[in-house]
This record gives C-alpha cells, structure tokens and sequence, in this order.
C-alpha cells in the first residue's frame, strides 16, 4: 500500500471532526472522497498530510507512520493542492510553481539544471508553459488551480493529495483536471462533490459522513440509491452509462 | 526554450541593479556627511573621512574634520542601518503575517520601548543615554513577550498575532500617557515628544556598531528563511506542506524582527512608515523572491533614510525637525496609495 490511514481520530473540541478513519490506496491509484459539507473530507486531507496530528491512529507511507518521516522528507514525496489558495502577493506563475522545489533544496544550495527542469515539466504538463510569465491575478480560476497542481507536481512527488481541485471551474476545466490528475500515474487521494465525476475518474471511493466511514469500495460496488438517500438526502436512480461504462447518478425531484 | 541565457540576463541585471544601488546609498551617505548647517564642500568630507582611516594626511580645519568624522558621517551610517533595519522587518513581517500593512511597529515593540523610556525620562531613573536605551530596550522587550504569549508565541496564526499586537499597543501607549499626565512637566513633556517622533541626534560610533552588528546579524538569518517567506504567500499550510515549519520560522523571524526593532527603537525613537512603505516599493522594483527582496530594501530603506534625515536637517533653518515627521509626511500619501490599491484588489 502506498498510503494507508489506520483509525485516524480528529477533533475540535468536544466535536469528532474525524471519527476512526482507515483506509489504504494502492500505488498509482485514485481514492475520492464523498460526502456532505462538514462530513470532515478537508480534515481528512489535512490529517495524511501532515498538517494535523491525529487524537489516535496514524497515517503511514509505504508502512511508515509520517510522524516519523519528517516534514520535509515528507514534503519531497507527497504534495498538497488545497481548496481555492489565493496570495495577496504579486507573484507570476513560474514563481508559484518553483514553491515546489523548495524541500529538494537546502537553504543555501543554488538553483540546479534538475530543479529548473522539475519546473518546466510541471509548467507543460498541466499546459501553463506559455504563461510561465504571467502575473497571479491576471489568471482564471482554472488556471490558478492547474499551477498550483503545477507546483505540486514540481515537488516530484509519489502521493498526491487534491482537496475539491474543481470548485468553481467550468465543466471543460474540471473535466481537463481531473482526466490529467487520472494520467499522472500517483497514488492520489482526492475530496470530490460531483458523484459523477467521482464514478468516472476514481478507482476507489470513501463516502464520509459526520467524520465515520459509511461505504469504501469500487463505484459501481457502494453507489447505491439507499446510500444516496441515507448519506446525500437525496433521490436517485443509478445505473451503468452506455457511454463511460461508470456508474451514473440521476437525481429525482 | 531559452531559459539559460533567460537566468543569466536576469543575473547580470540584478547584480548591476545591486551595485547601482550601493552606488546611490554611498553617494546619499557622502551626501548627509556634507550638508548640514555648516556647509563641508565633499573634497573635504572625502579628505576628512580618508584622513581618519590612514590613507591621506590632507591639512583640513579640526573643526570641520570632527564635525564630518565624529558627528555626520556616524549619524549618516546610522540613519542607513537603521532604514534598513526597519524595512527588512517591515518586509518580513508583511509576508509573515500575510498583511500588506503589517509593519515594525504592528507588534507592539515601538509602543512598548516608548514607555520603557518615557518611563526613564520622567521618572528620572538613572541617568544619560544608556538608560534611556536600556529602558527602551526593556520596553519592548515587555512588548514582544506579551505579544507572544497572547498568540501562543506565534502559532496563533497571522490575524492572531496582529490582534495581539494592536492590544499591546494600546496598553503601552496607555502606560505612556498614563506616565506623562501624572508626573510629567513641561519640559519632560517636550522631550518626550522629541524622542516618541524620533531623532539622530546624538548617535555617534558606538550606536553605529550596534546597529550594524544587529541588521547585519538580522538580514543574515532573515536571508537564510528567505525561501520560507516565499513559501508563506499561500498561507500557513501551504508553507507546511512544502515542508516548512511553519511554527518554528515564525517565531525565530519575529524574535529577530522583534529584536531589530527594539534596537532601532530604543537607539533614534520611533520612525514610522519607513518599514510600511520600502518594502512594497521594493517589491515593486524586484518582485515578491525574498532573496532578492531583503538585498533590495536594504539598499533602498537604507537610501530612504539617509535622505529623510538630511531633508529633515535643512528643511528649517536653525532648526532640526523630528525625523519621524519627514517620514511621515512621505509615508502617508504612500500609504494612502497602496490603502487604496488594497481596496481594488479586494
């Protein structure tokens, strides 16, 4: 198992925000994570990132616990596209995406050919390279969102974490997003709201609720009309597309 | 893809930017060694000045030598340690706190170390200078402590950290008047106000090697975090997921930024704006890489400063304005102009 969470607990208070947790996601696979607002997937994210340290549990990389991995170390390996992060900052697009260098570096070495080439091929891969020039504010939603995943790719990392990447970008943008995070081969954990899309470019899903586990499998295993009444509070019929071969969520009024 | 040829124009400029810089605060410096109220023509100045470091031995009047050796051109290289000090932190503290009106003074330190040496001034404990600045020092020092405590010593996040800042300086602006009312006298009154708007008067060589012990030890270990700053512009978790600790950098760059301040403060007053309006004028200049950033307002608050001193020496006659009026009175429509700029973006 490339990344794997074993009965990760979180919260805030007295409020359980993450509730038990585990889950594990195969090398190079997609794990997309379901569920309501306040369901705890952004917590969830934040936690096998790093960024939290769990009430109880742990959060292992290829069977290591991350707390022992240094956050560094970790930072060379697993990269984080958060929510919509914007900067007030007058920064241009090859200055954001050269942030994701910065663990391959020690404070004083200098730029090397290898890390302005990391850069480049970020740049290209998510089709920023001929705006590497451009200023920050001048760039559209889905443009911000593919430099930042520029910039995490920039990190040469193995495991990818994406919270809600598609927020607020048109549908030919989220489609682009989520087919390019689906060919970049890393073992990827990303929070979804778009069931749909969830079906077509995850292998695996983790549907939340109130920070519990209530389904974990392939699509078209755990998509269920009962799952979508009890967890979405909604009515719907599902069934396989002629097109895509995935599992199709049709909503009821 | 030309991308070498691309970084080493890019280098090219910036070293000749760097050295144009230098160039321009050097001839500032000659410049506030030889105006003033007894005009020195600068072969003198330059004559004086290499005369005391052993390399000539022109026939120059004692009294214009001393006035050049002992008293401007130390007061010169204070004025630019001290501009550069306050924009590295004005610089710093912006990114840090992710607050384009984030400044020195927003933690509470000039706050503080004004009370520290009011409190010295009116209540007449010890005497001369160095109580002054030590009182200063103490001062601020109580203020960054409080400041720090109150935001769990910075891990509170940014708007924590200015929210505990904003109440230090209340309280020890409080403290101040409090300290003034109650026991002050026309006089004292009037030196403290001289001191609260800030002076180079009475800097001299041992106040330089001070300053630039501690800019310089600040500019090397703010450089050394400069990729760190640059990995701020996203937020917090940003900077932690790419590896950064996050909570461990910001309370080494307040305590240094703290400590500069409380320097500065302690040894000309406060001045206000300089590290409010270098920084954004820099990053206008070069960009938002901290790398180059820090060199850059170095150069420029150290240039800024030096000039505000001299406008402020020879705007009156007979006369010597306080130095934090000058600064004012060119910070605030900068001020006004980035407030307003704020505004737009938002």
């Amino acid at each position: 198992m490339s990344i794997s969470a074993q009965n990760l607990c979180w919260s805030v208070g007295k409020i359980n925000i993450v509730n038990d947790v585990s889950l594990s996601v195969p090398p190079g696979k997609v794990l997309g994570l379901l569920g309501p607002n306040g369901s705890g997937k952004s917590s969830l994210l934040r936690l096998l990132a790093g960024l939290r340290r769990p009430a109880s549990g742990q959060v292992l990389l290829e069977g290591r616990d991350i707390q022992a991995i240094g956050r560094r170390a970790l930072a060379r390996r697993m990269a984080l596209v958060e929510q919509h992060a914007t900067t007030e900052a007058n920064v241009r697009v090859r200055d954001v995406v050269t942030l994701g260098r910065i663990p391959h570096r020690s404070p004083l070495s200098g730029w090397t050919v290898v890390d302005e080439e990391a850069v480049i091929a970020a740049l290209d891969r998510v089709g920023m390279w001929g705006r590497a020039d451009r200023n920050w504010h001048s760039l559209s939603g889905g443009e911000r969102q593919r430099v930042h995943l520029a910039r995490a790719l920039a990190q040469s990392p193995r495991e990818l974490l994406l919270d809600e990447p598609t927020n607020h970008l048109d549908i030919q943008h989220q489609i682009a997003l989520l087919k390019l995070v689906g060919e970049l081969a890393l073992t990827t954990v990303v929070a979804l709201h778009d069931i749909n899309h969830a079906a077509m470019f995850c292998d695996q899903l983790l549907v939340l609720d109130a920070g519990k586990v209530v389904a974990q499998g392939a699509p078209e295993d755990i998509l269920s009309e009962t799952l979508m009444r009890d967890v979405f509070r909604v009515e719907a019929r599902i069934d396989s597309s002629p097109h895509h071969g995935r599992p199709h969520v049709h909503y009821l009024i | 893809m030309s991308t070498p040829a691309r970084k080493t124009w890019e280098q090219a400029g910036l070293g000749l930017f760097f050295a144009l810089g230098g160039l321009v605060l050097l001839v500032a410096i000659a410049a506030g060694t030889g105006i003033g109220e007894m005009p020195i023509p600068i072969e003198t100045t330059f004559a004086a000045v290499t005369n005391r470091l052993g390399w000539t031995a022109i026939d120059l009047p004692p009294i214009q030598e001393s006035v050049i050796w002992d008293y401007r051109l130390s007061r010169a290289l204070v004025a630019a340690c001290c501009g550069a000090g306050l924009a590295i932190c004005g610089a710093v503290l912006q990114a840090l706190l992710r607050n384009p009106l984030a400044e020195p003074y927003v933690l509470g330190i000039s706050a503080g170390a004004s009370t520290g040496a009011v409190g010295i001034i009116v209540l007449g404990v010890g005497a001369g200078t160095i109580s002054l600045s030590a009182g200063a020092f103490a001062g601020a020092f109580a203020a960054f402590t409080f400041v720090a405590m109150l935001s769990n010593g910075g891990r509170g996040g940014p708007s924590k950290t200015i929210l505990a800042g904003v109440a230090a300086s209340q309280l020890f602006n409080a403290l101040t008047s409090y300290i003034v009312t109650t026991s002050g006298n026309a006089q004292q009154a009037r030196d403290v106000m001289f001191w609260l708007l800030g002076s180079f008067g009475g800097v001299r060589w041992p106040e330089f090697q001070l300053v630039l012990v501690v800019v310089a030890v600040g500019l090397l270990v703010c450089l050394y975090y400069a990729r760190a700053l640059d990995a701020f512009a996203f937020g917090d978790d940003a900077a932690a997921s790419l590896g950064i600790p996050v909570g461990t950098v910001r309370l080494v760059l307040l305590g240094i930024t703290a400590m500069m301040t409380a320097t500065i403060v302690s040894m000309v007053g406060s001045i206000g704006f300089v590290g409010l309006v270098v920084p954004h004028a820099a990053r206008f200049i070069v960009g938002h890489n901290h790398a180059r950033l820090l060199p850059t307002c170095v150069v420029a608050g150290g240039i800024f400063m030096v000039l505000a001193d001299i406008v402020s020496r020879v705007i009156l006659p007979q006369q010597i304005l306080p130095i934090g009026v000058v600064t004012a009175l060119v910070g605030v429509p900068a001020f006004s102009i980035i407030l307003y700029r704020a505004k737009g973006a938002a």
